[in-house]
């Protein structure tokens, strides 16, 4: 047992300074494989974070709106559907939401207002998200002016500022009164942006949504597992983002393992076939060969987990929020919070360090099963 | 004490292009001599030490060790001949690497690695421990006077000073036969004369050497005992110098 | 110390910190979840359906309440909102009539 254990950490030795030699070569090697692993990782530790966040604010997500659509655009909605809606049975509450974008052309970035009757909601005053107070620079207590199809700006005094913590709720918002909300945007009397409808029994949804698309057949009911729906296809590997780093990685992969397969070289080749003559088995040469891909393929997976995870929750995973800002003036900056799946760091390591050491073992194999006197013969 | 008896080898069985390396070879080689295989290339001499050293095996024929003094795994008595030929490759490979030790005509090193590890390859994977490897492997090559160039990789060596880092490759094991192939084919009279020099120190330390070779200089040397001479697969002469 | 031991460790201490991964980002999760860090009240109660990632446009900020033809108008490979708009997918089929 422990002859076997040394002869394994003997041949590990030997592979490791055989890997050495071709210094230059394998650490290119390595560095290009730590980076295929960092990105897959940090894409995997990416998206499951912020499925995690999608699925809390989900949470709290209403079981229907209901939106009105006049050819094929969101209209407004008249309250009454609201009390119509309402006397469904089956149907706890109705609320009516009003909300809306706003562009602020004095920065280029877009809000998301939205009226809300809460305490620092009263008229005149403003909570805000971050992402508002540092593109438009404003502290609490401060004022600030927004646009209105009027003559007179409205003035908005912020009173709240949501922390970092909930950018990915709130980076954009800016809640203020029904009032200030009618004032600012002119908004028709007797209108709201859509209806958030709670029901009794959550079986009873689509049934409540049938009900409401033939009593209004102008309205759009959207259920709360349309939205989760939504957002499992964006994150999903399928989606645009992750098929696309997904596709580039495994691409570079297979290009790469494929010059490891075929890239026996002449000189490899010479000297197993010394090392054969020596007195070295098949078993032992093909040993050599599955340490020398280890030595490469596991420090590659540890290294670029270990780097993927600190790039996503340590740093935010910069690397993703250039191509996720896009062309938004105003970003979210948040902090995820860490979510590890396991079972898809296993299928990361069966994907990569098995295929990368199959593929240095499986060229080896007709070579280190030559003849032993193969090196006299030359 | 190696015998042979009746041994051919023959190359691509049963194909148009099948030819005999070597036919029906009959031949008894006592221990602690140095005997040498004279002949033109081609003669067989090469095919026939591959098969005494457990490198292929025969068509047909008998190879025995006898009295190895080493304990084989698989064989604890000593004492009973070893009867090599039907022997799986694993077994062949525990032989070849406790019982021979090889000197190639090109030296087999191999390179960017430094001379240590080069000596110390072919006990890599007997499973005993790299220090006490290292010391003998030290040992040797202080005995052949390249011990200063230990830490060196090994194309820094010059020709002479690389046949003794194989010749102490295949000493590593402490072997009891020594399997030498052409060693003088690259050297020149004076490494040659040198390299004749070493085989009377391994003599003299009880080991047995088989040298195939065409250079007047290794089957002229004092110390050879036997001369046997091939052409064409088959013993042409064979006869005690002393 | 040994090339091979070198290695043996790299590899041990790096499978450790891996395995402290999960620990770690567990406790995160935890700490995210006591009150203080929790998100404000008032935001909560604005029953928020979307992510706040993307802000350029309707159907990036609000995918599940976009009209649904609306991710069309720059998909697939349109360049407008490269490269933001073109992983914002449309939303998946009604199951409602």
């Amino acid at each position: 047992m422990i002859r076997t254990g040394e002869r394994q950490r003997n041949i590990l030795e030997f592979a490791l300074s055989s890997l050495h030699r071709r210094r230059g070569r394998n650490l290119s090697l390595l560095a290009m494989y730590v980076l295929i692993i960092f990105v897959l990782a940090s894409l995997l530790f990416f998206v499951s974070a912020l499925k995690r966040e999608a699925a809390l604010v989900l949470h709290d997500a209403p079981d229907l709106i209901v939106q009105r659509m006049i050819a094929g655009r969101q209209e407004l909605i008249p309250v009454e559907y609201g009390a119509e809606i309402a006397s469904i049975r089956g149907v706890a509450e109705v609320r009516s939401r009003l909300w809306g974008y706003y562009f602020d052309s004095w920065n280029g970035a877009n809000y998301t207002v939205i009226a809300h009757n809460s305490p620092t909601g009263t008229e005149g005053g403003a909570a805000i998200g971050s992402g508002v107070a540092r593109s438009r620079k404003v502290k609490v207590g401060e004022m600030f002016p927004l646009r209105t199809p009027g003559t007179e700006p409205l003035l908005l005094e912020v009173k709240t500022i949501f922390p970092d913590s909930s950018d990915l709720r709130a980076a954009d918002l800016i809640i203020i009164s029904t009032a200030d909300f009618s004032r600012l945007f002119n908004f028709p009397v007797g209108k709201v942006t859509d209806l958030a409808v709670t029901v009794t029994n959550v079986r009873e949804l689509p049934t409540v949504a049938a009900k409401i698309a033939s009593l209004h057949p102008d309205s759009r009911p959207i259920l709360k597992s349309e939205i989760q729906r939504t957002y499992q296809s964006i994150f999903d590997w399928r989606g645009g983002m992750t098929l696309l780093i997904l596709l580039s990685a495994v691409l570079s992969f297979i290009i790469f393992a494929w010059d490891r397969a075929t890239g026996l070289s002449a000189e490899e080749r010479k000297e197993i076939g010394i090392l054969k003559s020596i007195g070295w088995e098949t078993s032992d040469v093909l040993l050599l060969k599955f340490w020398e891909g280890c030595a490469i393929s596991l420090p590659a997976f540890l290294l670029g987990v270990i780097l993927a995870y600190g790039h996503v929750f340590f740093l935010s995973a910069p690397l993703f929020s250039q191509a996720l800002k896009g062309w938004s003036i105003l970003y979210p900056r948040f902090q995820l919070v860490p979510v590890v799946d396991i079972s898809q760091l296993l299928v990361l390591f069966f994907l990569t360090v098995i295929p990368y050491t199959t593929a240095t073992i499986i060229p080896s194999w007709r070579t280190a099963t030559i003849d032993p006197d193969a090196a006299m013969r030359s | 004490m190696i015998t042979l008896s009746g041994v051919t080898k023959a190359f691509s069985c049963g194909k148009p292009n099948e030819f005999t390396a070597v036919t029906n070879v009959t031949l008894e080689i006592p221990p602690r001599q140095v005997t040498v295989f004279k002949g033109p290339s081609g003669s067989g001499k090469t095919s026939l030490l591959t098969l005494i050293g457990c490198m292929s095996r025969p068509t047909s024929g008998r190879i025995q060790l006898h009295g190895l003094g080493v304990p084989i795994p698989f064989q604890e008595d000593t004492a009973v001949p070893l009867e090599i030929t039907g022997l799986p490759e694993r077994f062949l490979t525990i032989i070849r690497r406790s019982i021979f030790g090889f000197v190639f005509q090109q030296c087999n090193l191999i390179t960017g690695i430094s001379v240590l590890e080069n000596v110390m390859l072919p006990a890599y994977t007997s499973g005993e421990r790299l220090s006490e490897v290292a010391r003998r492997a030290l040992l040797l090559l202080e005995q052949f006077g390249v011990a200063r160039h230990a830490r060196q990789p090994v194309e820094l060596l010059s020709g002479g000073e690389a046949q003794r880092v194989a010749i102490a490759r295949a000493l590593i094991n402490n072997p009891a036969i020594i399997i030498a192939d052409e060693p003088t084919a690259h050297l020149d009279s004076k490494l040659s004369q040198e390299f004749m020099e070493i085989v009377s120190g391994l003599k003299r330390d009880g080991k047995s050497i088989l040298i195939a070779s065409h250079d007047p200089i290794v089957f002229d040397s004092g110390i050879i005992d036997r001369v046997v001479e091939m052409r064409d697969g088959t013993i042409l002469d064979d006869r005690s110098v002393r | 110390m040994r090339n091979s031991s070198r290695f043996l460790l790299f590899v041990v201490v790096g499978v450790t910190v891996i395995a402290l991964l999960p620990c770690h980002a567990h406790y995160r999760q935890q700490a995210s979840l006591r009150p203080m860090n929790r998100p404000p009240e008032e935001l909560t109660e604005l029953q928020l359906t979307d992510l706040c990632l993307v802000t350029e446009a309707r159907h990036t900020r609000h995918p599940s309440l976009a009209d649904r033809h609306a991710p069309f108008q720059e998909h697939p490979l349109a360049l407008e909102f490269f490269p933001s708009g073109s992983f914002i997918l449309p939303p998946s089929p009604h199951d409602s009539p």
